[in-house]
């Protein structure tokens, strides 16, 4: 049997400051994450002791220097909030992560949530900059200009699973499933076949099949071994290959999908061999085939479309499911990826209430229909990133679900509920709990620990090396009675 | 600056746990384990093309009023760093 699922995204978005001529990046993150004012968090640091970001999934660790901001840095630059999120500066990019849940409906509610938080974020940030000046946030991947930052899916999976059967099983499925998850982008990057549209964000940046690297030379397949989890037994295989997307349906199945595949890889039910003749290669021409009716050859002689390789997929997960008992979600995932699936083999467009890239596609060709105006158009550049605008009045997408023109996945509730209270089935309700409960008392926080400081005691580092514990119906009943970290610490340690 | 206790705490929900989990030995590790389909029928097709079109022509009016203006000088002055 897989595990039970375990999973989780982390998102960077693009920022920029409009009316700045001096823009820069990294102050301006640090800004934005410090007018988001949430009760204390303020104060806590994240805990970089507990991170092994070089270890290689292959097996060896990887020379290279780890970075550890100073106190006062790493304080301003992350964030823990009350629903168990991290919401902190990479690089030169906000990042928001989910906490780590259960199901891919919980992804969408979380996600949904991070879109709120930045948004939040960005309007208290606003009002501290000069007047004339806005800063702006875009859930997107690319800047069109060969600058790319990721959306990185994270799924917990036995470590005894051998890493080959991911690398074999798991590449023709990333390489694919671009046409049901793509963000569409106008234009290619990065040396790519020039284009005026294609499926992915991100697909030109793939330069490799296997490997560690996130920021130069991308894999289609990431090897980093950080499990934030018991080594022994566990994986967390990191995903970094998808777009971040609008339409809550391309999440469900980007994510919910690759859940259901990787527990297939894990169960031994994968049973042909679906590799494709050059994936990177295959990735880019894929994105660039709106019709998806072209076909590719298989190491193993057929040749399919990409829409057959995932329908091959979706035939394994059919069989591997008639005899097991299956949970609502998952059958639901099941169902929807079948429909889009024929429907994409008919006629992509077909898919303009679901799929990110057919959504922005009929907008863009009605924009471009209705104002005579062709692809290298700067307003159709403007429509293509003004789509992923995180404000509501502004942003494209937004303006779109607001008029009931997509399909939701989530109500609103959901994503409010989100919002306020992390999820009660993973360590995550533990995380948040004690954020919400002892803000003052906690000195750091990571993943997989939790540190505590009362009175002149030193610091007290609690370790959750397994996600599936600290869960409401497993601590709640502590918290309630322990008034004060001290206790709480005190009772977790007797 | 306080330094965090180099000994974490046993703890009564994950138990004892080790500092280095690259080189620790753990124990136990028992592995535990819509279809709604487009468009009306045939003979609606011209309604529903007509339809279509006039949902098209007010959501482009609605972009007008909120697309930046500008657009040009927008979109060559959003330039990100490489990310992840």
């Amino acid at each position: 049997m897989p595990l039970p699922s375990v999973m989780g995204t982390e998102i960077e978005y693009g920022i920029t400051v409009q009316g700045d001529p001096d823009f820069d990046p990294i102050s301006s993150c640090v800004l934005l994450v410090n007018a988001y004012q949430e009760v204390d968090v303020a104060k806590i640091l994240w805990d970089y002791d507990q991170e092994s970001p070089l270890a290689d999934a292959r097996g060896f660790q990887v020379e290279g220097e780890k970075y550890t901001p100073n106190q006062q840095e790493n304080i301003a630059r992350n964030k823990t909030l009350m629903n168990g999120s991290p919401f902190y500066v990479d690089h030169a990019h906000p990042e928001y992560s989910t906490p780590e849940v259960t199901n891919v409906r919980d992804v969408i509610a979380y996600e949904r949530a991070g879109e709120r938080t930045m948004e939040a974020a960005r309007r208290a940030a606003t009002l501290l900059l000069p007047p004339g000046q806005t800063l702006l946030i875009h859930k997107n991947n690319s800047d069109r200009k060969g600058n790319s930052y990721g959306n990185h899916e994270n799924f917990l999976i036995a470590r005894r699973t051998p890493f080959k059967d991911i690398v074999t099983h798991l590449t023709p499925f990333l390489v694919t499933r671009q046409i049901f998850c793509g963000s569409g982008k106008v234009g290619s990057e990065n040396r790519a076949t020039p284009c005026d549209y294609q499926i992915s964000q991100r697909a030109d940046f793939f330069e490799t099949e296997v490997a560690l690297d996130t920021m130069v030379k991308r894999p289609i397949i990431n090897t980093r071994d950080e499990p934030h989890a018991d080594r022994e037994k566990y994986r967390r295989l990191h995903v970094i290959v998808g777009d971040s997307n609008q339409c809550e349906v391309s999440t469900y199945l980007r994510v919910g999908v690759t859940a259901i595949v990787l527990a297939l890889i894990e169960d031994g039910a994968i049973d042909r061999d679906m590799s494709l003749v050059d994936p990177v290669r295959r990735i880019r021409e894929i994105s660039q085939d709106l019709t998806c009716k072209r076909t590719y050859a298989l190491d193993r002689g057929a040749r399919r479309t990409a829409v057959q390789v995932q329908q091959e997929y979706l035939e394994m997960a059919l069989a591997y499911f008639s005899s097991r008992a299956v949970d609502p979600v998952t059958k639901d995932v099941l169902t929807r990826w079948e429909s889009v699936l024929a429907r994409l083999a008919e006629d992509p467009m077909q898919l303009d209430r679901e799929v990110d890239w057919v959504v922005k596609q009929r907008l863009i060709r009605g924009f471009m229909e209705r104002k005579r105006v062709d692809w290298q158009h700067p307003q159709v550049s403007m429509l293509d990133l003004q789509y992923h605008d995180v404000r509501p009045d502004k942003g494209l997408y937004h303006l779109i679900e607001r008029r009931g023109e997509v399909d939701r996945i989530v109500t609103p509730e959901e994503v409010e509920r989100a919002l306020k209270v992390p999820p009660d089935d993973t360590r995550a309700y533990f995380r948040g709990e004690c954020i919400r409960r002892y803000p003052e008392s906690i000195f750091g926080v990571n993943w997989d620990s939790i540190s505590f400081e009362a009175g002149d005691e030193p610091v007290k580092r609690i370790l959750m090396n397994e996600p599936l514990k600290g869960t409401r119906r497993h601590v709640e009943q502590l918290l309630d009675d322990c008034e004060t970290a001290a206790e709480l610490v005190e009772a977790l340690t007797a | 600056m306080r330094a965090i206790n180099a000994d974490p705490a046993m703890n009564r929900i994950w138990g004892a746990a080790a500092e280095d989990k690259t080189q620790k030995q753990r124990q136990g590790g028992g592995d535990s384990g819509d279809s709604d389909s487009e468009g009306g029928g045939q003979s609606k097709i011209a309604a529903k093309g007509e339809e279509l079109k006039e949902d098209m022509d007010n959501l482009i009016d609605q972009i007008d009023d909120v697309l930046e203006e500008n657009a040009e000088e927008f979109v060559k002055n959003y330039v990100q760093r490489g990310g992840e």
